[in-house]
């Protein structure tokens, strides 16, 4: 995971008439990363990916993508699966699939060996020639998800990914995102739900009203909003020392502690440690998700 | 591949694999060459010579009777005519005629054909005519000699002096049929271009598309798909009933007959008169506007129809908004009588040259004779009509085809037209 970015957005602005979609919003994607793009509906994500996908152009700032100007040659190399998404009911899964493929611009040949591998990979090859009609939700998604990586894009953007996913498929195509990942793709992945963000992304940003908030790197993020919040359980249900640190809350044996920035946390521990039997102790980390509501506060 | 002919290619393969398109591609020659055969097969399946006995009680009308090609009249006895009703079967006779009086009954095996009871019920009529006229004191000669009958032979000069007949009628049934057909064309593929589009918004496929190709792409991919559709079941229509008829001539009619039949006088000689005076009408500049007319006519409204479709969620919600496109082939549809009426008249001059009628109204004019002028100015417009709309409906479509669960007003359709890119 380099520093080099394959996808940058600078001060993007869109309109629809007197709504703002999209106001000054700067992104940037580095390679062989997944960066999550975050923000709750009618936040602008999708305005944004239609962008980046060329399905509506911004109104100002530009998008660049491999140090180029963003243009139509760069379709072949991005695969877009929106959040809504479907596919031709009457059709056949394999016509259908050899049709998306060829729209993306592979050969016949190559699309039918690509698509082979695909659907043996993920065990839906006895599908090929059922109609779409006769498949579940979640079977579509399958098929959708391959259409999308099926011409092996540089960029890959998912909107809700999971979204229609029983947990085993959901877990099989998280599995195949991150080997994609491994291989030197990039993801954009969108989400309104943050619980699925911090264990797959590795950049992210937060957009809000239009704007984005905040971006960076996971671990930066976290690190900036770090707090001096810790979490100790003891084998006792009280605790004093109240001089040194501040009790946030406490449920039976678990408490949660504010130690101040100038006082030493180990001087702290062996002073509770001469007293109670310390079961466990770690920092408290903010989740992205209470990050992003006290960012959206902060506004 | 070209992306655009790859979806070309699949709009037109999807619909023609249909089963419903087959039926209908099939179907509709055998009923065309039905109704052809039909009128044919029923007028001329009484062509043997048929005996005729008559009996004739205190009467005299018999001997009145006139032997025809068909039918030769014999007169019989009282025993005779007995004999014939109870042995009907070996009796040379096909028929008995008893007369008393002015009672008049047929007997025979089978039921007897329309055409011979016509015939004689016609001899009769005129013999007891005849009968009360000369008994009134009335000259029969006089009565004969005062029947006129008359018809007046149109021709048609051109330019070059030579004189072609020509037939009112013929124009007028060129005209209508040729104009109903594309009326019917424009709306059968028209919607069906909006059922496409509104499939596919429904189904949420559309955004997967468009992140490969342009909206425009699809949209005009779709739109000619659909055109391939309508000219090869058109096509497909015109070499089957073709087929069907020929075959069907083979098999049930004795073709000697029908030339017969077409020296004959009678309604036969009316196929011969309309053949003879197509000649006068250009049929080749008609098929060749047809085509025209019918492709660039249904461009330009399929187009209107595609915008349609990508503004709704769905078929239900269509309704305001085909109004106003179904509003101008309607009125051209109302307007054919009067425009037959006046082919060269204001009216018919200038609806033939608004893109939005002149695929209907053209077509009604042309067989009348039309300046090439005129023709080419009408048709240009309609390419700069199919130009507008098509330029128009894109930008409907291109937005449209994203909004979901939004009811869409003219304002907001007048919204989507002026954003950018």
């Amino acid at each position: 995971m380099g520093d080099e970015i394959l996808l940058s957005v600078e001060d993007v602005e869109k309109k629809y008439g007197d709504y703002v979609a999209l106001d000054k919003v700067n992104i940037s994607v580095p390679k062989s990363s997944i960066y999550g793009l975050l923000g709750p509906n009618g936040a602008g994500k999708t305005t944004l990916m239609r962008i980046i996908n060329q399905i509506t152009a911004p109104d100002k700032g530009r998008v660049l993508f491999n140090n180029e100007l963003l243009s139509k040659h760069h379709i072949k190399q991005i695969g877009y699966l929106p959040e809504e998404r479907g596919l031709y009911k009457k059709m056949k899964v394999g016509e259908q699939a050899l049709y998306l493929a060829q729209l993306k611009g592979m050969p016949y040949n190559e699309a039918i060996s690509k698509l082979k591998y695909w659907f043996e990979k993920l065990e839906i090859i006895h599908w090929w020639s059922k109609k779409v009609e006769e498949l579940s939700k979640g079977m579509a998604q399958k098929i959708q998800f391959v259409v999308t990586v099926i011409h092996n894009p540089k960029l890959l953007i998912f909107d809700e990914p999971f979204s229609g996913f029983d947990p085993i498929n959901a877990s099989i195509i998280r599995k195949e995102i991150l080997s994609l990942r491994d291989n030197g793709t990039t993801i954009i992945f969108s989400t309104h739900r943050m619980e699925s963000v911090e264990e797959i992304c590795d950049h992210i940003a937060l957009i809000n009203n239009s704007k984005t908030i905040l971006e960076g790197s996971v671990s930066q993020i976290k690190n900036d909003f770090k707090s001096n919040t810790y979490e100790i359980e003891l084998n006792t249900d009280s605790l004093d020392f109240s001089e040194k640190f501040n009790i946030i809350s406490s449920t039976n044996n678990l408490f949660k502690i504010d130690i101040p920035i100038n006082s030493n946390v180990r001087e702290v521990l062996n002073l509770i440690n001469s007293k109670h039997e310390i079961l466990s102790f770690k920092k408290d980390e903010a989740s992205i998700e209470e990050i992003f509501i006290k960012s959206v506060k902060n506004e | 591949m070209n992306k655009t002919f790859l979806i070309i290619k699949r709009e037109f393969l999807v619909r023609v694999k249909k089963k419903s398109f087959i039926i209908m591609t099939l179907l509709a020659p055998i009923l065309m060459a039905g109704l052809i055969i039909a009128p044919v097969l029923l007028t001329d399946n009484d062509n043997q010579k048929r005996l005729i006995a008559v009996f004739e009680d205190n009467s005299s009308y018999s001997n009145k009777l006139e032997d025809s090609e068909n039918i030769s009249f014999n007169l019989v006895d009282q025993s005779e005519a007995e004999k014939f009703k109870k042995d009907i079967n070996t009796s040379p006779f096909y028929a008995l005629l008893e007369i008393y009086d002015t009672n008049f009954t047929m007997f025979s095996s089978q039921q007897i054909s329309l055409n011979l009871r016509k015939s004689i019920t016609n001899q009769l009529e005129n013999i007891i005519e005849k009968e009360k006229l000369k008994n009134s004191g009335i000259d029969i000669k006089l009565i004969e000699s005062a029947k006129t009958k008359i018809n007046i032979e149109t021709k048609i000069i051109d330019d070059e002096g030579k004189t072609t007949s020509s037939s009112t009628e013929a124009s007028m049934g060129i005209g209508f049929i040729t104009g109903i057909l594309i009326y019917m064309f424009i709306f059968m593929y028209g919607t069906m271009v909006m059922r496409g589009v509104i499939e596919e918004k429904t189904n949420r496929i559309v955004e997967i598309i468009i992140s490969s190709v342009k909206p425009f792409q699809l949209m005009i991919g779709k739109i000619l798909g659909v055109a391939l559709v309508g000219l090869t079941q058109f096509l497909l229509w015109i070499i089957l009933t073709i087929i069907v008829s020929t075959f069907a001539e083979i098999l049930f009619i004795d073709t000697d007959e029908i030339v017969k039949n077409m020296n004959q006088p009678n309604e036969s000689v009316l196929i011969g008169e309309l053949v003879k005076l197509t000649g006068g009408i250009d049929l080749v500049t008609i098929f060749v506007s047809f085509i025209f007319y019918f492709l660039f006519g249904y461009l330009m409204y399929s187009s209107l129809f595609a915008a349609v479709g990508s503004a709704v969620d769905a078929e239900a919600d269509t309704q305001q908004f085909m109004l106003p496109i179904t509003m101008p082939l309607i009125l051209s549809f109302i307007l054919i009588q009067p425009v037959m009426d006046n082919p060269d008249g204001l009216l018919a001059f200038w609806l033939s040259m608004i893109p939005l009628t002149s695929p209907i109204i053209m077509m009604v004019r042309l067989p009348f004779g039309v300046e090439n002028w005129e023709i080419l100015i009408s048709m240009s417009f309609l390419i700069l009509g199919f130009i507008f709309t098509t330029g128009l409906a894109a930008k409907i479509y291109r937005t449209g085809i994203l909004m979901y669960g939004k009811k869409i007003t003219y304002k907001e359709l007048w919204k989507w037209i002026s954003y950018k890119g």
